[in-house]
């Protein structure tokens, strides 16, 4: 591998690594305020590009019609998930919460494949394909525009649960539901807002990934990806999930660099095999605080 | 064999006239899982601007009483049979705790609950969502907690002990409630702590206007600052009036301010104390 190869592989695997993070967002969202590591995330995913496709392509609507109406459908798809499925099972045993995030996973894809079939379809990228040129490398558009949307939108999440009056809200309903709701705090509606949120970033990142491979059932696969590098980054960290973002994101593109595309699935569950035998609670993941 | 009906007066608090109570329980049965019932008809009153005791031993039922109050309770598998929760003069229903919180009723936990991840200005602006309307007033708590003051900035979880109980209790005196509901605030502090906490509750009580049920294990403390008392056992009021008169009974100060002694002078161990108490129960 020449020095090139290098740096433009690495520079690829950074930009992936930066959507990888937002979708991790979305997990983390849900594991703060619900300790439940949603495994339909992935689906969601699927679920955004497909109401894009849907809008744009079988209805000819223009992309941001297209972005409008698949953040609507996603967030009345996530109230409704969050009214009829995970708010009869508060209080129940969290692996049952989860198993029930994988039922509604299959539950999904199956519908997806009722409704718009096995098929892959093709969406047209909202921003210009033109490639940037980074020294000697050369980015692919969609990456590169991808990884500015993905930082400003994970930017904008940071500075809202660090300085908004309502991310403190969101904050103390993740910590104690109970004790957040004794004191005022509408803790349901929050847990709801939460599910809206992951599902318009799953959104977000439907359409971007969407528009990169294809539209198809198995768009959701990404989402299970993405759940090594939440569990790296700890599940209730959000610079974790950052960092585990670019690092698997780097690891990946690296793997594909030098072992071909063939393992590109398996280096990063071998890496996180590994640091979780290290770090059982992930790279950034609170240890609980303990007073000496 | 059913066991006879417990002695409780009828009369309750000394009630100011015309005044609604802030605070009005009558003949409240809960029960959790559906099978465990906890309290067993249990009725008190807290007026308006008074503080109010509420002593018993453990797993008589005094936490139980508070969750019923301020809307817990559904969310632990638990639920109000019968009777009902007046808060100042409204019926709690089935609200849940958030829409009570608004309604000006505060709730300490027991344990404190302070988010441990959240600094305390960050704990504080939570505690602000339990105000209806109108910019929080964060220098009343920083008032009466100096201490927390240059803890700011801190994560609460870092905290002592006794500053996570101040915070606990400052962060319910950011909506200005009517009523607190004050859970064991004297758990696992040292006795100066304790009595630096008591003092500030009861300036809060008279300064605010802020009527106070206080559960406690201590009763000296809590007798203390307290204008009335109920005394609770296995989930009813086994006796309750004013301090003074309680101060007088003999059954409290032997029961409950450690006083007993046994005929020879010897303490008594607490196997005696909970026969007698038995038996004096059978009895009455």
């Amino acid at each position: 591998m020449t020095f090139l190869d290098f740096y433009e592989y690495s520079l690829i695997g950074l930009l992936l690594g930066g959507l990888y993070a937002l979708i991790g967002l979305g997990f983390v969202l849900v594991y703060k305020a619900t300790r439940v590591l949603n495994f339909a995330m992935g689906e969601f995913m699927m679920m955004g590009a497909y109401f894009y496709f849907s809008a744009t392509v079988l209805m000819g609507l223009p992309w941001w019609a297209g972005v409008g109406i698949a953040l609507g459908a996603s967030a009345v798809l996530a109230l409704g998930v969050e009214r009829l499925v995970l708010r009869p099972l508060v209080g129940q045993p969290t692996i049952s919460i989860v198993m029930a995030t994988i039922g509604l996973a299959s539950i999904l894809h199956g519908t997806a494949v009722m409704v718009w079939g096995a098929d892959q379809w093709r969406i047209e990228p909202i921003v210009p394909r033109a490639p940037f040129f980074l020294g000697d490398a050369m980015l692919p558009g969609q990456l590169v525009w991808g990884f500015g949307l993905a930082s400003m939108i994970i930017l904008g999440f940071v500075l809202f649960f660090r300085y908004a009056r309502g991310g403190v809200a969101m904050r103390a309903t993740a910590t104690d539901p109970h004790t957040a709701m004794s004191l005022g705090i509408d803790a349901p509606r929050n847990t709801a807002i939460t599910w809206v949120l992951a599902a318009l970033i799953s959104t977000i990142a439907g359409i971007m990934v969407g528009a990169m491979t294809n539209v198809s059932p198995e768009l959701g696969l990404v989402g299970l990806a993405v759940i090594v590098v939440v569990i790296l980054g700890g599940l209730d960290s959000i610079p974790g999930t950052i960092i585990a973002g670019l690092i698997i994101g780097w690891i990946e593109s690296m793997s594909v660099a030098v072992f071909g595309s063939g393992v590109r699935e398996i280096v990063p569950f071998a890496v996180i095999l590994i640091i979780m035998m290290v770090r059982p609670f992930g790279l950034f993941g609170t240890p609980e605080i303990e007073r000496l | 064999m059913s066991m006879p009906a417990p002695y409780t007066t009828e009369q309750g608090a000394p009630r100011p006239e015309e005044a609604v109570d802030a605070l009005s329980v009558e003949n409240l049965e809960v029960v959790y899982h559906h099978t465990i019932q906890v309290l067993k008809g249990l009725s008190l009153r807290v007026p308006q601007g008074q503080i109010v005791a509420l002593l018993g031993s453990n797993g008589a039922g005094k936490s139980t009483t508070l969750k019923a109050i301020s809307g817990l309770l559904p969310l632990e598998r638990g639920h109000i049979e019968t009777g009902r929760v007046l808060i100042l003069g409204k019926d709690a229903g089935t609200s849940p705790p958030h829409v009570l919180a608004r309604r000006g009723l505060a709730h300490v936990r027991e344990g404190r609950c302070i988010f441990p991840d959240l600094t305390v200005e960050e704990n504080l602006i939570a505690g602000s969502y339990a105000l209806p309307r109108g910019k929080p007033d964060y220098d009343i708590v920083y008032n009466y907690f100096p201490k927390l003051t240059e803890r700011r900035k801190l994560r609460a979880g870092f905290l002592s002990g006794g500053e996570q109980q101040m915070l606990a209790i400052g962060r319910a005196l950011v909506a200005q409630p009517s009523l607190m509901l004050l859970d064991e605030p004297s758990l696992g502090l040292a006795p100066r702590v304790v009595a630096e906490i008591f003092g500030i509750i009861e300036r809060v009580n008279r300064e605010q206007n802020t009527a106070i049920l206080l559960v406690e294990q201590n009763a000296v403390a809590a007798l203390s600052i307290a204008s009335y008392g109920y005394i609770l056992e296995e989930g009813r009021v086994m006796l309750d009036g004013t301090v003074d008169a309680l101060l007088d009974s003999p059954d409290v100060q032997r029961f409950y301010l450690g006083h007993g002694t046994g005929s020879d002078g010897a303490v008594q161990s607490y196997r005696t104390v909970k026969h007698y108490k038995r038996r004096k129960r059978w009895l009455s």
